[in-house]
């Protein structure tokens, strides 16, 4: 326990990517099986303990703290393990650093539920600081020390000189403490076989562009497509050893989202199943109009959907991509010919959950600008809504994974902007916790009395430098007109105060909110040092918006 | 709104809001503390003597708790304060910081106008001092009030140990006032420094330490740890470390960074290396050899506030007392009304409040009330004395 506590002390102030991965070549060099196989685990996000959860930390944690205390901690920290494990009565600290991490694992697989308090209890007491936070990172599950899987999975693949695709192609069928994948790694075992047979690979991503960078492009190696605003998802298909069909639907990320879109699952095992695996959006199609975003989110973060659910929002793929197709990996080929593999497949397959992403024409650089400002007036019709943008990818580009710099490039139609008024400030979390650093603006409002007043429609707490945080810190510090708690009140009348340009990608009715308007990713694009408060925007902006959206 | 009846400021007494204490109304019956202390925009006041203590801007008379920036300003008319801390000032701002200065033995009453002030040991720094006021109340009682400047507990060997001060009211600072903050012992974090010596010995340790105080004390802590090769130093800490010296504080052989051998990186491996906390990212610190950032301050309890400094050995040093030997000192000093200056002073008043003590936040602006003022306050130091950046 104590070398893994150590190993993500460590791990978490390095930043630097080439001294993490010798830190972890060194710990699975250096530290013995089984451990290394949980801590490999603990890393990758693959251990997880059915009686030990967060909710249980909060509720032993409470249990010994003044609850004010505790939350003005927590928010201050930002993070609940570490919260814990700082605040936790200091009694034996120190005295188990010989407790191994795989009694702790394997004790804490066995536990029953009304067991595991007293135990955890009972190795808080005796752990130092950095053993107790390491202890509670692994209850909780979420590390949060920057290190993903893939790194750790590239760390070891340098431990065994083996390229980090061979790892991730026998990854999904091993299970910790993973004894086998040393054995291949340090030649003493043979290769672990595949065991997914509809495997996540990990996608290839698009760099960011701007006109001016877009005009140094030549228009006739690129092609063009719509960015729809939905979410990215691969669809793996493949069959078990009984000759049954498996469809997997993987999130960006690799997450198995299959179990939340059981209307695709069912449509991909059933009459649209092929062997292969596609890339595209998850987007919700009601009588053949694609929905906006916000309509998608119903069905978005929830671990099932019930058939109502399904029935009223009906989650559809909309195709860009083929990277395998019966046996063969597509990867390496341009991307013309898997446009047209994937063609054909969308056409063979005939599904109404499958349709293929249209191509853009455009001739030159100021047509696509043209089709991008309007996309209503184009062919799109009414799913314009769903389109975020324009997406370019060079026409005899592979598939690679990552953000490889050149082959694909997102050129997103430009925000809503409107000039608000900074209402409210409150600090930040972990470490932003010195800084007020979420911002409450809001626009005017003629009130039944008939004068102006200004009502909340947002908060925002990012799109500025690190400097320019340091001055509306400052801001906010010399203009308090009234504290809650952690919250505090800054001037905003018409004569005094701060405007803040917001950008936002969208906006939606809200009863929830006071001001019947939500919105979608607003950021601070400028701080308006220059203009009085009584100039900002008006809520009648706002709502002439939402109609046209 | 909901939240405005739970905000602690709703308790405030009136005459404790600076506009209130400028239009002069006089203060509410039963708050002692008021009498002897009051707010103005320059900061806490003593109307009985007709003073400030660490006042933001300039005044006619000052008496300073210590020679940190946001304490110790330059300008006033009068200034008192120990010797220590009239030299730091002198270091700092020049010889004429002050229309006139007077050294306060500590220990040794002096009678301002209608008040007496005493200067007992704080332990935080070099000459840092609390500051004892005795005078009648408006009800003619005699009050003894404390104002605590910074302080710390821990033992310290470059600075006199603090000293319990019994009063009736103890006006506190509150930087590490979150039950987070318990510090670990010194000499643990310091052999957590030379551990990493010892791993890296071909790399230079860079470690940021405020440039009055933290650095003076971690080197005397490494000398009492055994440490004995020489300890490098930026520009902007020579002047003051000459100055603790100067008053007989053993460091050892410490030395100015050299001048800088060839272009590339490769200085001082092994060795350690202070700056001030500003110095550790910037391009001075390329020069070394592959170097670990460290950083001592209470503030790199948390991993996250490490993480944002790009700090990859956080050693958990502090200068300010941490939240047991707040608590504690409150309780101790026998005080039945507390008043919080800068800091975290909602969570002290409200463990005060628990345990049934008349606790109030003051909300003074303008002191380091996080690591962000902190170490702009070394960016000044280093503009102040004139060193290289």
């Amino acid at each position: 326990m104590k070398r893994f506590a150590d190993l993500i002390d460590r791990l978490s102030c390095e930043t630097g990517r080439n001294a993490r991965l010798r830190m972890l070549r060194d710990y699975f060099a250096t530290t013995p099986d089984p451990d290394r196989g949980y801590a490999l685990a603990a890393l990758t996000g693959d251990l997880s303990f059915a009686n030990a959860k967060p909710a249980l930390i909060r509720q032993m944690i409470s249990a010994r703290t003044d609850p004010t205390l505790f939350a003005m901690s927590y928010d201050y920290v930002g993070d609940l393990s570490e919260t814990a494990a700082l605040l936790w009565p200091d009694a034996g600290a120190g005295t188990r650093n010989d407790l191994s991490l795989t009694a702790v694992v394997e004790t804490m697989t066995a536990a029953l539920r009304p067991q595991m308090a007293d135990l955890l209890a009972s190795w808080l007491d005796d752990l130092d600081e950095t053993g107790r936070w390491a202890l509670l990172k692994l209850v909780t599950g979420s590390f949060r020390i920057g290190i993903s899987a893939r790194l750790t999975r590239t760390a070891l693949a340098q431990y065994g000189d083996r390229d980090v695709e061979e790892i991730e192609a026998v990854w999904h069928g091993l299970t910790p403490p993973y004894l086998p994948l040393f054995a291949w790694l340090e030649g003493r075992g043979p290769r672990p076989k595949p065991q997914h047979l509809a495997p996540f690979r990990s996608p290839m991503l698009a760099q960011p562009i701007n006109e001016t960078e877009l005009r140094q492009l030549n228009p006739p190696d690129f092609v063009a497509e719509w960015k729809w605003d939905g979410i990215r998802v691969q669809a793996a298909l493949g069959t078990d050893g009984d000759g049954a069909p498996i469809a997997r639907l993987w999130s960006r990320s690799g997450e198995d989202i299959s179990a939340a879109f059981p209307d695709l699952i069912a449509e991909l095992t059933g009459k649209a199943h092929f062997e292969g695996a596609i890339d595209g959006e998850l987007l919700v199609v009601q009588d053949g109009a694609v929905q906006s975003f916000n309509v998608l989110q119903q069905r978005l973060n929830r671990k099932t959907a019930s058939s109502k659910l399904q029935a009223q929002y009906p989650a559809h793929i909309r195709a860009w991509d083929a990277l395998a197709l019966n046996g063969e990996d597509l990867a390496p080929l341009p991307w013309t010919e898997r446009r047209e593999r994937l063609e054909n497949l969308v056409s063979r397959l005939n599904s109404s959950r499958i349709s293929l992403s249209p191509l853009v024409p455009f001739a030159s650089w100021d047509e696509l600008a043209a089709a991008r400002g309007a996309p209503a007036a184009t062919d799109l019709g009414v799913d314009a809504a769903a389109v975020e943008g324009c997406m370019l990818k060079r026409r005899d580009s592979p598939y690679i994974s990552g953000r490889p710099k050149g082959p694909w490039f997102k050129w997103k139609r430009d925000p809503h902007l409107i000039d608000a008024v900074l209402m409210y400030a409150q600090r930040g979390h972990g470490k932003r916790s010195s800084f007020h650093s979420d911002f409450t603006f809001g626009v005017w409002r003629t009130g039944d009395d008939g004068a102006r007043v200004l009502t909340p429609v947002g908060k925002a707490y990012f799109g500025f430098t690190d400097e320019e945080l340091g001055q509306l810190d400052r801001f906010v510090r010399a203009n308090t007109i009234n504290r809650f708690g952690p919250v505090r009140e800054v001037t905003h009348t018409a004569a005094h105060g701060l405007v803040l340009e917001i950008a936002f990608e969208g906006l939606r009715r809200s009863p929830r909110h006071k001001s019947g308007v939500a919105m979608r990713f607003p950021r601070i694009h400028r701080i308006r040092w220059d203009k009085p408060p009584g100039e900002a925007d008006e809520l009648a902006t706002l709502e002439k918006l939402l109609a046209a959206d | 709104m909901a939240q405005r009846r739970a905000s602690p400021d709703q308790d405030l007494p009136d005459n404790i809001l600076p506009e209130q204490a400028n239009s002069g109304r006089r203060p509410m019956t039963g708050r002692r503390a008021a009498d002897l202390l009051t707010i103005t925009p320059q900061g806490l006041y003593c109307p009985a003597g007709d003073f400030h203590i660490d006042p933001l801007r300039p005044v006619a008379r000052a008496l300073v708790t210590h020679g940190h920036a946001d304490h110790a300003r330059a300008g006033h008319g009068r200034v008192l304060a120990t010797a220590e801390t009239l030299a730091i000032m002198g270091v700092r701002y020049g010889d004429n910081f002050a229309g006139s200065s007077q050294t306060a033995s500590p220990g040794v009453s002096l009678a301002i106008g209608n008040a007496t002030v005493t200067f007992f040991p704080a332990g935080h720094v070099l000459g840092s001092a609390q500051i004892l006021i005795e005078a009648r109340d408006a009800a003619g009682r005699l009050t003894r009030l404390v104002a605590s400047g910074d302080y710390k507990r821990e033992a310290d060997p470059t600075c006199a140990a603090f000293e319990l001060v019994p009063c009736d009211i103890f006006i506190t600072e509150a930087t590490f006032a979150l039950p987070i903050f318990r510090h670990p012992p010194a000499d643990a974090e310091i052999a957590r420094l030379l551990q990493s010596l010892r791993l890296f010995p071909e790399r230079a340790h860079l470690l940021g330490a405020y440039a009055l105080g933290k650095a003076q004390r971690l080197i005397a802590l490494l000398r009492a740890a055994g440490y004995d090769a020489p300890i490098y130093m930026h520009g902007a800490m020579e002047k003051i470390t000459a100055l603790y010296q100067d008053f007989g504080v053993e460091l050892g052989d410490v030395r100015p960074v050299p001048p800088r051998e060839g272009r590339g990186g490769g200085d001082l491996p092994g060795a350690i290396v202070l700056c001030p906390p500003g110095a550790l990212q910037d391009r001075w610190s390329r020069r070394f050899a592959d170097p670990v950032h460290g950083l001592a301050s209470g503030w790199m309890r948390t991993r996250a506030r490490a993480r944002q400094r790009g700090v990859e050995l956080p050693l958990v040093i502090s200068d300010h007392a941490g939240w047991p030997d707040l608590c504690r000192t409150v309780v101790e000093t026998g005080a039945e009304e507390i008043r919080i200056t800068h800091g975290q002073e909602d969570a002290l008043a409200h463990w005060c409040a628990t345990r049934g003590l008349t606790a109030l936040p003051l909300h003074l602006l303008g002191y380091g009330d996080d690591d962000a003022a902190a170490a702009e306050e070394t960016v000044t130091d280093a503009a102040a004395i004139g060193a290289a950046p």
